[in-house]
């Protein structure tokens, strides 16, 4: 089914990919190999000095990997944690949620009303700029707030969660939530939408149940958009920035509790810009490798599992 | 298809309709020349169509308009070209801009360059220490012109050669802005020297802290609200050298707003936040805030009226919230509180109006006494004359129910003295320190924690300073 | 109880009935959770200057806002608030139309083409969806500086040729819904490659483009650091960048913030209502197996 056609085909190919690599290499590639070599300099900027002839900089030139050590350790090893923390507390209940969503979308048998009223209103979170969310939420959990006093009137608890690392990790756990369930949603649905029928009927007529059906045929079956949520969902995760600096301050208040990686390179890309560089170079290989792991063990493998079900679904139905 | 007809036809409108809108907003305008004076008889070189500046908020660009256009030079301001080049003060993007537009000021097209830039307190010593201001002197502005500026405006704006390289049309010493009807309440009187008596020091503030406290009252609503009484009085800048000092006096306002917050002397709210703007309002309990000029006039009265004050004015009086209830005293420690600073920037094609600029917006009594008068302005200008005018000319102030807050403010003014206690790294040290000492007092954190977590955000944003 | 019986069972009406209920009762608690920002954005917007705590029903001076966002205080000190809802538009429309379809006609070259760095190619482009925004915007902007491009909205607009999260989406919808077959016959038929691309396969893509047309568009809508970074005139600002002006004002208008950030979502609500209809076509469509 793949056979292909003469090599004369083969040039189009290159000539396709001509605009993506050629404003790639230009607009991206440049930057971040300036980048890379940067992240190898012991440049410190002093802020507080400003002249023409630049003196405010101080450049050391090569350190090696020095700033890949300072990177790992103490104050920005820390961030490590709480992006990845944040991370987590929204992801799980996002994935969960859109996935017992989708399923109950798709579920015919549920027959769920107006779901295109559904569908469009869990989006629009999506829609709302960050800043907006942040601030209003803001409002909401700050001390006199509408939550706070919710709170207060229900549980008589007088505390601001803003103030506490778990309630301020929390909140921007729920903001990312909000701003991104409705769109997994939909992705898992045209995934879900995309599985065949007949598999689930010759399933139940071989008395398997819904939970059967949903993990032993869905989820494999959905896995390259699984994958891409996944994968997206994780790549966003490392760079979150917005949230936390928009509901708290640039340092990741209360006690940088809320002080991810990205952030870190917003603060210190003026002063030490050696260091931000180093940041970046790193984010960018734990994200690679991390990105890699999954997409490597489950892909092709996936692929292949998916023709042979495919194809033995097709010989069952006959 | 019908996708990208509709996209494509939705950018084509846009374009049609943002290329004719295109039409030019300058803000230049040819005022009234009456009032204009002569021009010095100066020679001055070939000058620049266009007048660049910097700043961040649109504070500045309002009083230009209001007061110096109609009384430019002509011969120097028509024909020039205003360029407002607003970058937001959020996440240091002002400073960020501005260094950049800095570095490339030598090489850029006259054009280009910078002519003007704004500078608040916290960080004019950066600006002001370095090479890129224009001495006022070679400006053509003698000393004499400056005469009337309060002592510590041109303390703040003096290099360490001894000239002053900018100058501002502001002055800000602060007041303590208290609650006529609790003062009643609570200490029997609400006549402003008979309360200052009782709170002219801190140990006597603390003391009727204490009493507020027995009725169910709080002095002050914020952590930080008394921070600028402390960082005033120092007697070294925070930094000397790149080494950070903490000062005695700022020890002193950690341990009493620790002690505050303990007792409830305080709200435990953060400036500038919804329940600290809430806490001015009727229903509220709060005694008293420390407000500089400008904080009167805008922070405290549109935060404390119920009803939003109407363009004309007509709502503006008592009963309509505490308009009118609240009144001024000095409080325990004289302080100041802000300020934006006026740069002529090296380099610059427009020393000539530059200097009428400044000339007019902060030497010239007659306008800055008008900018004080004006009801929707309310500036405190940086004229002791002007303000004397004003005082002689009886002025009141029908939001601090009649009272003259004016020579209170004088009086403050003359006491205040800015030398060697600025530093260029003030703004960051001023922040963190309070974000951090915020968990302090609300007991998240110790106070080694704290001190901790500040020196550890310092150093993310001053990498050369040490401890 | 033996398997067929439990399966009846799970099939029964009162556990669907049950499931029923629990699903709509989580979709409406979901809804009035999603919902809330944008009922407290219009609740705020009619609000006055100083906004303390939280309104849950409206307020008098929602007119007054609208009167304050167009009138001349505001348009002297931050432009004209049409110019700027242009300005976003303007960027967010062309970016989103060269995203979309330069990363199906990436995906396509690399679904449809049987080169020798073909799969170096697509590797390549994954690893470089790892790289954050933030790693090259340093180099970026200093590149940007130096040859000119600051200020205009080249910077903006350019980049999003080169999309690697879109292109990963259109490679993987591809795989499963652009069958080869289809190629081929075009091909026989006499159609050019291009043209192959532009009239046949494009269509079929139909459902994947309105997806990431709306994705692509709310990002550069809502994308505040790269104009922030590239801008400086301020008749070029986009939406997300005049907020933060506003925000920096010691006189904070919040009845104004909030009123020009209802009147900056409202485009981007209509134009996703309007593509929503074709997305839901769109994944009836993509269900259908070739």
């Amino acid at each position: 089914m793949k056979k292909r056609k003469s090599i004369s085909y083969a040039k189009w190919g290159y000539i396709f990919l001509i605009p993506f690599f050629l404003v790639y290499a230009v607009f991206s590639f440049y930057p971040l190999i300036s980048t890379f070599a940067t992240s190898f300099m012991d440049i410190t900027i002093d802020q507080g000095f400003i002249s023409f002839s630049g003196a405010e900089e101080i450049n050391n030139g090569f350190c090696g990997l020095r700033n890949y050590t300072e990177v790992f350790t103490g104050e920005i090893g820390r961030s490590f944690y709480n992006t990845a923390v944040m991370w987590l507390m929204g992801f799980v209940p996002q994935i969960i949620i859109s996935l017992l969503l989708a399923a109950w979308f798709t579920d015919l048998r549920l027959r769920i009303k107006a779901q295109g009223f559904f569908k469009a209103l869990i989006y629009l979170p999506n829609i709302l700029m960050a800043s907006a969310v942040s601030y209003l939420f803001y409002g909401l959990f700050s001390q006199g707030g509408g939550i706070w006093t919710i709170i207060k009137d229900l549980t008589g608890y007088e505390g601001v969660l803003l103030d506490s690392a778990w309630g301020a990790r929390g909140i921007v756990a729920l903001i990312n939530f909000l701003l991104w369930y409705g769109n997994t949603t939909i992705l898992l649905m045209a995934a879900i939408m995309g599985v065949d029928t007949s598999l689930y009927e010759s399933a139940q007529i071989d008395g398997a149940n819904s939970r059967h059906m949903f993990w032993k045929i869905t989820m494999p079956l959905i896995r390259p958009i699984l994958l891409y949520v996944l994968i997206t969902s994780l790549i966003g995760g490392i760079q979150m920035y917005d949230v936390p600096t928009l509901l708290a301050n640039s340092n990741g208040y209360p006690g940088q509790s809320l002080l991810t990686l990205v952030m870190q390179i917003q603060n210190r890309k003026d002063a030490s810009p050696g260091l931000a560089a180093a940041i970046c170079i790193v984010i960018f290989i734990v994200t690679a490798i991390l990105g890699g792991i999954i997409f490597l063990a489950t892909s092709d493998r996936s692929d292949r599992r998916f023709k042979k079900k495919s194809k033995n679904a097709a010989r069952e139905a006959v | 298809m019908k996708l990208k007809r509709i996209l494509a036809g939705t950018a084509a409108a846009v374009i049609a309709v943002t290329a004719f809108s295109g039409c030019g907003k300058g803000s230049s305008s040819s005022g009234d020349s009456s009032t204009g004076r002569d021009p010095s008889g100066a020679e001055t070189p070939e000058q620049g169509k266009v007048l660049n500046i910097y700043c961040w908020n649109t504070e500045f660009q309002e009083r230009f308009e209001k007061f110096y256009v109609p009384n430019a030079d002509k011969s120097v301001y028509d024909g020039v070209k205003i360029n407002w080049i607003q970058t937001t003060n959020e996440g240091n993007l002002y400073q960020t801009k501005l260094d950049e537009a800095l570095k490339n000021q030598q090489t850029a097209v006259a054009d280009d360059k910078i002519d003007i830039f704004l500078v608040e307190m916290d960080y004019a010593a950066k600006y002001v220490n370095s090479d890129v201001a224009v001495p006022l002197a070679d400006l053509g502005i003698t000393s004499d012109d400056l005469k009337n500026q309060y002592e510590y405006t041109k303390q703040t704006f003096t290099n360490p050669d001894g000239k002053q390289v900018a100058t501002t049309w502001q002055a800000t010493p602060g007041l303590y802005m208290y609650r006529a009807d609790i003062a009643e309440e609570v200490l029997g009187t609400s006549d402003p020297d008979k309360v200052q008596e009782q709170i002219s020091d801190l140990d006597k503030f603390t003391e009727v802290a204490a009493k507020m406290k027995e009725k169910g009252y709080y002095m002050v609503s914020g952590y930080d609200d008394m921070y600028r009484l402390f960082s005033n009085n120092v007697s070294a800048p925070w930094v000397t050298g790149n080494k950070i000092t903490i000062d005695d006096q700022i020890a002193r306002w950690i341990e009493l707003t620790k002690e505050y917050s303990d007792k409830g002397y305080n709200h435990a709210t953060s400036l500038w936040d919804d329940q600290w703007s809430a806490d001015m309002k009727k229903d509220a309990n709060v005694f008293g805030y420390f407000f500089s000029t400008w904080g009167i006039a805008f922070s405290l009265r549109d935060a404390t009226v119920d009803q939003k004050i109407k363009d004309d004015g007509s709502n503006a009086k008592e009963g309509n919230g505490l308009y009118g209830q609240w009144r001024a005293c000095p409080g325990p420690v004289s302080y100041s509180w802000g300020g934006t600073g006026i740069v002529a920037c090296q380099g610059t094609d427009n020393e000539a109006l530059i200097k009428d600029i400044m000339l007019k917006l902060t030497c010239d009594t007659e306008i800055m006494k008008s900018m004080t008068a004006d009801e929707t302005v309310q500036d405190y200008t940086n004229n002791k004359e002007a303000i004397k005018l004003l005082i002689d000319e009886g002025y009141t102030n029908p939001f601090l129910g009649g009272q003259n807050h004016l020579a209170l403010l004088t009086e403050a003014a003359e006491k205040l003295d800015m030398s060697n206690k600025l530093s260029a790294y003030d703004q960051g040290l001023n922040e963190k320190l309070q974000s951090n000492m915020k968990l302090y007092f609300n007991g998240q954190k110790t106070y080694e924690e704290a001190l901790k977590l500040f020196y550890s955000d310092i150093k993310s944003l001053y990498p050369n300073l040490t401890h | 109880m033996d398997e067929v019986s439990k399966a009846r069972q799970s099939t029964g009406k009162g556990y669907l009935r049950a499931k029923r209920i629990l699903a709509y009762t989580v979709l409406i608690i979901l809804i009035v959770i999603s919902l809330l920002p944008f009922y407290l954005l219009i609740m705020n917007a009619t609000r006055g200057r100083v906004q303390a705590g939280v309104r849950w029903y409206p307020d008098v001076y929602l007119l007054d806002n609208i009167k304050n966002l167009f009138g001349p205080l505001t348009t002297t000190n931050y432009g004209s608030v049409f110019r700027a809802l242009g300005n976003s538009l303007f960027v967010a429309a062309c970016t989103c139309v060269l995203t979309v379809y330069f990363s199906a006609l990436t995906a396509y070259a690399i679904h449809a083409y049987d080169f020798r760095f073909k799969r170096a190619a697509h590797t390549f482009i994954l690893l470089i969806m790892m790289v954050p925004t933030q790693a090259s915007a340093i180099g970026f902007y200093r590149f940007m500086n130096d040859i000119g491009l600051t200020d205009t909205y080249v910077p903006l607009i350019v980049p999003g040729i080169a999309a690697p999260a879109t292109y990963f989406f259109m490679i993987q919808y591809m795989k499963s819904s652009l069958p080869l077959e289809i190629i081929e016959a075009a091909r026989i038929d006499g159609c050019g490659e291009f043209k192959t691309f532009n009239r046949i396969i494009i269509p079929i893509m139909k459902p994947a483009f309105a997806v990431q047309a709306i994705f692509s568009f709310v990002a550069s809508w809502n994308n505040f650091f790269m104009p922030q970074m590239i801008l400086s005139t301020k008749d070029k600002y986009t939406i997300p960048m005049i907020l933060a002006m506003m925000r920096s004002e010691t006189r904070i208008d919040y009845g104004v913030i909030n009123m020009y950030i209802v009147i900056a979502v409202i485009p981007v609500i209509i134009i996703y209502l309007f593509l929503s209809k074709f997305i839901i076509r769109g994944i009836a469509l993509g269900s259908v197996k070739g």
